[in-house]
């Protein structure tokens, strides 16, 4: 793992007024992508657009692939030839991308996907918002696997958070997924750029040993294996199937244990350097509102009335939605009255957070179906009831 | 043993193998090796460098072959290979990247992704094994299956048209189109050592026996009777009108290369193309 500065191609250094989806194309290229494979999708779209307009005058490639499923492959494909590459869709697409996910996941390749989110199921909302893929993110593919997934609440987030999917799929040779809406994809703020040198960029874990010790699959102090490039005379296999540490395939229940428990552990026992939040006012709080993505920014205002009316509220927004802070909220939960969710879903971190809450404090749900987001005085309400 | 004789036992394309991977899982009789064989006598006489020649597999029985290669080599999901192919070959446009796959990866699932290839003439090898049957799963149907044939999910025989694969892969834009049998070792040699100098989509297909489900589900005998019936049945004619090359159940296979064209790859179109329009301001990428 090697920590440089941004290429200074990539970064459209100043102050800009930008949608999310833009956001994530300048985030992207700052943060080193060269290869883009997408197909369109409401309310995704603008990156795919931004990347292909931008691409040409910092060298790499723009491919609008046949559908999803092609483009998350082709990302793999471009990661092992070494290069840094990002996809963007939404619900449906995301559905189609669940296969080559797990591939990824597999094969441990570093790859970012962006999933601005729209009401579903299928095709559901396409111009409307929702958060309700996030246990799709979590688990969509078949099997054990983990992956990081993180959730900007502002365009300036995209941009940020962008960079630093990259930075965590690099670290960690996982596929890692920046898990917004339709209401952030689709807002326009300011966007701060700053210049290259101020952008941290980290390199994924190159091998540099002999030819013939390489060992893809051999997880390295952190967990994380070293990764070579396809071209450079390593002459490596690697497979879906489950394998070794030499990538070859070995069908029992005991590589399938060491191979997959390895996939899971990398993410698992490094969790607490990935997991992200932010926390604000939750010493000697009752309720503890726990939110993400564009909820965070609408729980604002419940929360500001709450604490008018004498409520203890206390915050905690998820940057990583996944892995999740369970000991934060198992910590919390000792001390709080009740923990509200609100989500544009029907409660899926909801029940995330009652099922690391171990029985200590209930998780209230302010479950919305998509389409808006919430109204503050259902979130209000539900605080009152909380602080009961 | 004398040691002399040891020494025969060797394998003659070992430098192209992963020797600590064989005995391969293909049955006997199976003409999967065989083609591995000429891909390999193809890179020996093509004095390629193999360290810039990447192998990409799907799934089924040829997707094992990038398994058993030695070469960058690798084995994704089922019907994929050619969108992976894709992004490897532009994530590093100096490498020479291979596809060898069966019939129901290329065509059957993968069938998308194969015209979309050939129509952007993305600069890969696609060389499909096709045995007219899903055989890793147990033989069942194809997109390739002659009418009449009998597999298990056609228990009284196939009654779907089947592809013709080299017609469609000359209609989608391909640059080099060739059908042979797994009876013809050296032409299918030479013809994917032609198709590895060559720049854009190319396609090779090659007719081979599964003798463990296709055969012996049809009564055709063993693996010698299948290159009998490829011998007396199969019809060399260079250039044919593609229309003409469907495969009828135990009829004539139609064999030759068919298509050998020039045309700009994806990439050269791109750069060619940005190079136009923006002028100086454009990064070229790959040349």
């Amino acid at each position: 793992m090697k920590k440089v500065k941004a290429d200074p191609k990539g970064v459209l250094t100043g102050a800009h007024y930008l949608d999310g989806d833009f956001a994530i194309a300048e985030g992207a290229l700052a943060a080193g992508c060269r290869f883009f494979a997408g197909y369109p999708i409401t309310p995704s779209t603008e990156t795919a657009e931004r990347f292909a307009e931008r691409i040409p005058y910092v060298g790499g490639v723009f491919i609008q692939m046949e559908d999803e499923i092609a483009s998350v492959a082709a990302l793999i494909g471009a990661s092992w030839a070494g290069v840094k590459s990002m996809t963007v869709t939404s619900g449906p697409g995301f559905s189609l991308m669940m296969e080559n996910i797990g591939l990824a996941a597999m094969m441990e390749v570093p790859i970012v996907i962006a999933n601005v989110q729209r009401g579903g199921p299928s095709t559901g909302l396409p111009t409307l918002t929702g958060q309700a893929d996030m246990m799709q993110v979590r688990w969509g593919s078949h099997g054990d696997y983990e992956i990081i997934a993180l959730s900007p609440d502002s365009p300036q987030e995209c941009f940020d958070l962008t960079i630093k999917a990259f930075n965590l799929s690099e670290m960690y040779r996982v596929p890692t997924f920046l898990m917004t809406d339709e209401c952030v994809g689709h807002m326009h703020e300011k966007v701060v750029i700053p210049p290259a040198d101020e952008i941290e960029v980290i390199e994924r874990k190159w091998y540099e040993g002999p030819k013939d010790k390489y060992r893809p699959y051999k997880p390295d102090k952190d967990l994380v294996p070293f990764m070579v490039k396809a071209g450079d005379g390593y002459r490596f296999h690697t497979t879906g199937l489950t394998h070794d540490e030499r990538g070859y395939p070995i069908i029992n229940a005991e590589c399938q244990d060491w191979c997959v428990r390895h996939i899971n552990d990398k993410i698992r026992k490094n969790a607490h350097k990935i997991i992200e939040y932010r926390e604000e006012e939750t010493d000697g709080a009752e309720v503890v509102v726990v939110s993400y993505g564009i909820t965070s920014r609408v729980a604002v205002k419940a929360i500001q009335e709450a604490r008018k009316a004498g409520i203890k509220v206390g915050t905690l927004r998820l940057i990583t939605v996944w892995p999740f802070p369970e000991e934060r909220i198992r910590e919390l939960a000792k001390k709080i009255k009740a923990f509200v969710v609100p989500e544009i879903n029907l409660g899926q971190i909801r029940r995330e957070v009652e099922r690391c809450a171990f029985g200590q404090a209930p998780a209230i749900g302010v479950p919305h179906c998509g389409g808006w987001v919430h109204d503050p005085n259902d979130i209000l309400k539900a605080i009152k009831e909380a602080a009961r | 043993m004398r040691e002399e004789d040891r020494l025969e036992e060797r394998n003659p394309m070992e430098e192209f193998l992963r020797m600590d991977r064989i005995p391969h899982i293909w049955c006997p009789g199976c003409g999967i090796g065989t083609v591995v064989s000429s891909f390999a006598s193809a890179l020996r006489k093509s004095n390629i460098n193999l360290d810039k020649v990447a192998i990409v597999s799907g799934i089924g029985c040829t997707g094992r072959v990038a398994g058993y290669v030695r070469l960058d080599s690798f084995h994704t999901t089922h019907g994929r290979p050619i969108p992976f192919a894709t992004g490897l070959k532009l994530g590093n446009p100096e490498l020479k990247v291979v596809v060898f796959s069966g019939d129901g990866d290329i065509v059957g699932i993968g069938g998308n992704h194969f015209i979309h290839a050939a129509r952007r003439n993305m600069d890969i090898l696609v060389i499909c094994v096709n045995n007219f049957n899903y055989a890793m799963t147990g033989g069942q149907v194809a997109a390739t299956t002659p009418i009449q044939a009998n597999l298990s999910t056609a228990p009284y025989g196939n009654y779907e048209y089947p592809f013709n694969l080299p017609y469609l892969a000359d209609a989608c834009g391909a640059t080099y189109v060739a059908r042979w049998t797994a009876l013809h070792l050296r032409r299918v040699t030479k013809s994917i050592q032609e198709a590895l100098a060559k720049k854009g989509f190319s396609f090779i297909e090659v007719i081979t026996p599964c003798v463990t489900l296709y055969a012996r589900r049809n009564r055709l005998g063993d693996g010698l009777n299948l290159l009998k019936y490829y011998y007396e049945n199969s019809d060399i004619q260079h250039g044919a009108d593609t229309r003409t090359l469907d495969i009828s159940y135990q009829g004539k296979i139609i064999v030759g290369k068919f298509i050998d064209r020039e045309k700009p790859t994806f990439l050269e179109c791109m750069n060619t193309h940005l190079k136009k329009v923006l002028g100086d301001k454009y990064q070229p990428y790959g040349e």
